[in-house]
């Protein structure tokens, strides 16, 4: 159901809220029995605030990905080194939902910090979520928990999700849902457990482009508790010319069809762009930059204030690396030591400082091509989800890969959304537009 | 003493020109306070070569005269006004750490 006709029902006392909150809890812990879709479900606080919710959002559920702080609610963003950790205060992104209503329905699945296009990557001790369509095949990362849910619930409900490469696009892509990946800055980082600072930020995940809209503008504006964190006024929806990237057709030649096939039926005028700096060198641009960045961000983890702690026999350097052993996953692991790498005195210059001149050049050719067109177009992801038996064997490198499509729209911090485009052998296919910088009204009204 | 070894202290045991190796992981992984066994370090070794192969791609672009971009948006410094406002008390900040003593955090010892 819709936002606008759920809405309209608990207006009209059609719908109880606390009945609605009961229904889909229960179904939460139905499918998360088989799908791993949540890793803490908040029954108790969902209900507390279903017995008053008032305001524009009234009684929506609303799933937070683990990476968001939820007051009183373990949040640990998918890792064990953050196991217990409780927080006292809650994202500003999530807290402007809750005042308009929202119901918290639980802290929703994904790859420890983020690192990862498959949600695979889970941290230690944690369950791996099954794509909605084949329970052989992932949801796409890192913010599976919530696309997946998006996709089998029966009742109202809206996931708030983060990206930092792709997160939000991808699963959306593989759970066949709409995804927003917002402008940066479009929306307040504050309470985000940070993965790349300079590329964050938070979006929604629903099955329906108005209900994303209608949720989006109550959380976007700025937050004095973020300082890169803008207000803005809404763009124009008018989408006169699109630009179809032509080098992202290079996918799966059933992927390619699909996409094309769904482009066509919205009827637009469409010419092909080029983009070759971005495709040939966004992946390498934005690993070093989100590797640099997440191992500093994950310097802080250390077991002494909050999250997993242990017995403090030994001096701090052995104690802080004990810790950090036993708290993070493998790919934790290889970001923070690449990251740490690529920021090292005499390759800071070289990788670090490259990376961020070239991310200048990839801005600018995103520039030019918005001067000229309204909405960028190209496949989301450049495959059907894939069985975790065909991932298990990739290398790291191979799954960098993946996120081919998305890497550019984060590097530039532009509005992106994923728009499901059809199934090829009962799997969805995305088609991912992007637009200029504070323009998310013309991707609101772009699948129509 | 060349430019690289003024650097500070910290990052004068890693060699100009470095072979990615086993050695050169764990060092990277002390300086990062991250425990990591033998097989790790192993197993870690082609695929930072891997993606470092990547990585030096970047080195044909032409970045001659091209400002960095740490954000992708320009971003304005922002300041407030300097006035006193709620923050933490010092029970709740204590609240999540097992390792606390009469309101003060008890970390490991400093002595190597």
């Amino acid at each position: 159901m819709n936002l606008q006709n759920f809405s309209e029902k608990i207006s009209k006392k059609e719908i109880s809220i606390p009945e609605h909150t009961r229904s889909i809890l229960k179904e939460v812990k139905m499918l998360n029995e088989r799908y791993s879709y949540f890793l803490n479900i908040s029954e108790d606080l969902a209900l507390d605030q279903a017995k008053n919710a008032k305001g524009k959002l009234a009684g929506l559920p609303i799933s937070v990905k683990d990476c968001l702080c939820v007051k009183g609610v373990e949040s640990t963003s998918g890792s064990r080194v953050l196991k217990s950790y409780k927080p006292l205060f809650t994202a500003t992104s999530v807290q402007r939902l809750v005042n308009e209503g929202a119901i918290i329905i639980g802290k929703t699945n994904q790859d420890e910090f983020g690192f990862g296009s498959f949600n695979i990557n889970v941290g230690l001790g944690n369950p791996i979520p099954k794509n909605p369509f084949d329970e052989e095949r992932v949801t796409g990362g890192s913010s599976g928990g919530g696309a997946g849910f998006a996709q089998k619930t029966t009742h109202a409900h809206i996931a708030v999700v983060e990206s930092t490469g792709g997160s939000i696009v991808a699963p959306a892509s593989f759970c066949g849902v709409y995804g927003l990946c917002p402008t940066y800055g479009a929306v307040s980082r504050y309470g985000l457990m940070d993965y790349a600072n300079s590329l964050d930020k938070i979006g929604l995940i629903g099955k329906d482009c108005a209900s994303l809209k209608k949720v989006f503008d109550v959380m976007k504006g700025h937050d004095p508790k973020d300082c890169t964190s803008i207000s803005f006024d809404e763009s124009s929806s008018e989408i006169k010319k699109v630009g179809l990237i032509k080098e992202s057709l290079n996918v799966d030649p059933l992927v390619k069809e699909m996409f094309l096939r769904k482009l066509e039926s919205l009827g637009y005028e469409v010419k092909e762009v080029s983009m070759p700096l971005t495709m040939k060198h966004g992946i390498g641009v934005y690993y070093i930059i989100a590797m640099a960045e997440a191992s500093t961000n994950l310097a802080k983890y250390c077991g002494i204030r909050y999250g997993l702690q242990e017995e403090l026999d030994d001096n701090f350097n052995a104690y802080f690396s004990r810790v950090r052993d036993d708290g993070f996953g493998k790919e934790a692991k290889r970001r923070i030591l690449i990251g740490t790498f690529v920021r090292m005195a005499g390759y800071r210059d070289q990788y670090y400082l490259k990376a961020m001149k070239v991310r200048t050049l990839i801005i600018d050719e995103y520039k030019r091509l918005f001067k000229k067109f309204d909405v960028l177009v190209s496949p989301t992801m450049p495959l059907l989800p894939p069985k975790f038996s065909e991932v298990e064997s990739l290398t790291p490198l191979q799954n960098y890969m993946i996120d081919q499509l998305t890497v550019g729209p984060n590097l530039a911090g532009l509005p992106h959304l994923n728009i499901p485009a059809g199934f090829v052998k009962n799997l969805p296919v995305g088609l991912l537009a992007i637009a200029d910088h504070f323009n998310e009204a013309k991707l609101f009204n772009f699948d129509r | 003493m060349d430019k690289f070894h003024q650097k500070p202290y910290y990052f004068v045991n890693i060699p100009k020109l470095m072979e990615i190796n086993k050695d050169l992981i764990k060092n990277v992984a002390r300086n990062a306070r991250l425990g990591i066994n033998e097989d790790e370090a192993e197993e870690f070794v082609p695929q930072f070569k891997e993606v470092l192969e990547l990585f030096k791609k970047l080195e044909v672009v032409d970045t001659d005269n091209i400002e960095p971009s740490f954000h992708p948006v320009v971003i304005k410094n922002v300041l407030r006004e300097d006035t006193e406002e709620k923050c933490l008390s010092q029970d709740d900040a204590l609240k999540n750490s097992v390792h606390k003593k009469e309101g003060f955090f008890v970390g490991p010892k400093v002595s190597l």
